[in-house]
């Protein structure tokens, strides 16, 4: 069987489902939400990618590039966050961050 | 395409953007400068910062080509339009430094850290703002939303501002992820990432790129806090802290809304039958949730969120209308907006008791009569902001309907003009508590800083902008010029 740009997209859909669908159903801690935005991401460089090589053109593998450097810029910092937010409440469960309501 | 890079090409691009490398040089200087002075210098750190915006913003306007320029082999553009909105968004910058100086001041909180992400984030929207392809856009906003993050979560002990952050950082990630898988089969499918290529290879029927598109749209709609992607806003506006949330409320919605003008008029100007529907549902839902989310706040700072998501609202139903008339009553409805947005959050600021910052509506219970002059200033920026004539936001609001029923969109008008009446009822309940409620004990003074500011959007509420709105207009009209007829 001919592995083709369509397999690639349905990975990177499958991984990208995963990733929205682990945002919101994970009920544990942050951790979770933080690597399922990192499954998102990877996604949609696989997509971009893919999309590359199909078209024959570079600008897609730059712009992944780009998406890998701004990914770790993103982890650094929400992990800092999560860091003053630990310090302040003693947890990171997804159920205590709801001190604002309405 | 065959990009030539020459040093000519990279110093005359940028001396283009002079305003952004101005900042960026600005930025890392900021940065040696505030680990050397550290957290006493915060004060003279943030009135330097004040200026370098108001000179990035003159000289943003002052040098503003007459025509549409392109830098960066057309990474970038520049042209009157970004010219003066980077000159606005800049302006409100230096007011939220140097309104969160005054306040970070009060309780002895002041870190040199806060004028250098205001800084950064305000490059960061002025890249957005001249974005011209998929990647500077997407740089922009992250550049932007990297800051902000921080911004949300500055007072480090405060949990509440923790949590702020923590809420923003994950959702906004979130609509980065909705918004790049947008953005990666708009490029599969069209095989552009330059707005202009894309527009010329766009074909309406192909299913991969309108799927694209949407998700595009939709990252957007969570940056400037448009309904149903609203969630983050009422919280962040609560828990960060204030003068960062006046920051939030203007300076960002200047960026996200022009960026959203610019994709969907240039990449996707010739789609306007296929993402008409979806920019009116968002409009439609943002007007209905803001006034209905709002009627039952008790916190300003909330209310003001609501009352944002509201006003993005209106600014969405103007760009439904896919014609120039709309982007012009867009780019009307924020230049009359966000002067008394930021004007209202000047006054919040400003309501301060025995050491205590006050946030709730019951606090300004009977403000006219121990404050009059706040009163009064509350109450004309409130009128303007639920539309009553002869105020500002009554013309913003009649631009917006114009263009809605001249692109025939009558159902959205409707919402509109009823969203209108609902958000009539929370402003005029503000007003009557601060004139007919028993009044408490006096406010602390504010300084000069604040005052100052609440005055200055008074007064452009009313007397001044009025008769300044001719020419406001035609000049509006010269910068959508580039969207059509």
């Amino acid at each position: 069987m001919e592995i083709g740009l369509g397999h690639y997209l349905a990975v990177a859909s499958a991984l990208f489902t995963i990733g929205v669908v682990g945002v919101f159903v994970n009920r544990r801690n942050v951790i979770v939400v933080l690597m399922s935005i990192e499954l998102m991401l990877l996604a949609v460089n696989i997509n971009l990618v893919a999309f590359s090589q199909f078209l024959g053109d570079l600008q897609g593998q730059v712009f992944a590039m780009f998406i890998l450097t701004v990914a770790a810029a993103e982890a650094a910092i929400g992990l800092a966050i999560l860091v003053t937010y630990f310090r302040n409440r003693g947890g990171i469960e997804v159920e205590s961050v709801n001190q604002m309501k309405g | 395409m065959n990009p030539e890079i020459s040093a000519e090409m990279v110093v005359a691009s940028l001396r283009l953007m002079a305003p952004e490398t101005f900042l960026a040089v600005y930025a890392l200087f900021l940065a040696v400068l505030g680990a050397f002075v550290g957290d006493r210098g915060a004060r003279a750190l943030s009135t330097l910062t004040a200026l370098v915006l108001v000179v990035a913003a003159v000289g943003s306007v002052i040098y503003a080509p007459l025509e549409r320029t392109e830098a960066f082999n057309g990474a970038i553009v520049v042209d009157p339009l970004t010219a003066w909105a980077k000159g606005g968004l800049l302006l409100l910058a230096a007011f939220a430094v140097q309104m969160a100086s005054v306040v970070f001041a009060r309780d002895g909180s002041a870190r040199f850290e806060y004028p250098l992400l205001v800084t950064l984030a305000a490059l960061g929207m002025c890249i957005m703002i001249g974005a011209n392809d998929l990647i500077t856009m997407y740089l922009g906003i992250e550049l932007n939303a990297l800051a902000a993050y921080v911004l949300a979560a500055f007072r480090r002990d405060d949990s509440r501002s923790s949590e702020a952050g923590l809420k923003y950082f994950v959702l906004s990630a979130i609509s980065s992820g909705l918004l790049l898988y947008g953005a990666s089969l708009v490029y599969g499918f069209t095989g552009a990432v330059r707005f202009a290529d894309i527009a010329a290879a766009a074909d309406p029927d192909n299913v991969g790129l309108i799927f694209g598109l949407v998700f595009v749209l939709c990252g957007l709609a969570f940056k400037i806090s448009a309904a149903p992607f609203h969630m983050w806003a009422p919280d962040v506006y609560e828990g960060a802290p204030a003068p960062v949330t006046a920051f939030f409320a203007t300076a960002s919605k200047i960026a996200g809304v022009i960026l959203m003008a610019r994709i969907l008029m240039e990449p996707f100007g010739d789609l306007h039958d296929r993402w008409v529907q979806v920019i009116s549902v968002i409009a439609g839902v943002s007007m209905i949730v803001g006034s209905l989310g709002a009627l039952v706040q008790t916190n300003l700072r909330r209310l003001m969120a609501y009352s944002s998501i509201a006003n993005i609202g209106y600014v969405l139903m103007a760009l439904a209308a896919g014609s120039q008339l709309g982007v012009q009553a867009a780019l009307l409805y924020l230049a009359l907006y966000l002067p008394v947005t930021l004007a209202m959050f000047a006054g919040i600021l400003a309501l301060r008791r025995q050491g205590e910052d006050l946030e709730r509506i019951g606090d300004l219970s009977g403000l006219a009569r121990n404050h009059p002059f706040m009163a009064t200033c509350f109450t004309m920026l409130l009128f303007s902001l639920a539309g009553v004539p002869p105020l500002v936001g009554f013309f913003g609001k009649l631009a917006a309907f114009q263009a809605t029923l001249d692109a025939g969109l009558v159902v959205l008008a409707i919402v509109g003009a009823l969203a209108t009446v609902v958000s009539a009822a929370y402003y005029l309940r503000i007003i009557k508590v601060m004139w007919f409620d028993e009044p408490v004990a006096r406010m602390e003074p504010a300084g000069p800083t604040l005052a100052v500011t609440l005055a200055a959007g008074t007064v452009l509420s009313f007397p001044v902008l009025v008769v300044l709105l001719g020419p406001l207009e035609t000049a509006v009209r010269a910068m959508s010029a580039l969207y059509g007829p």
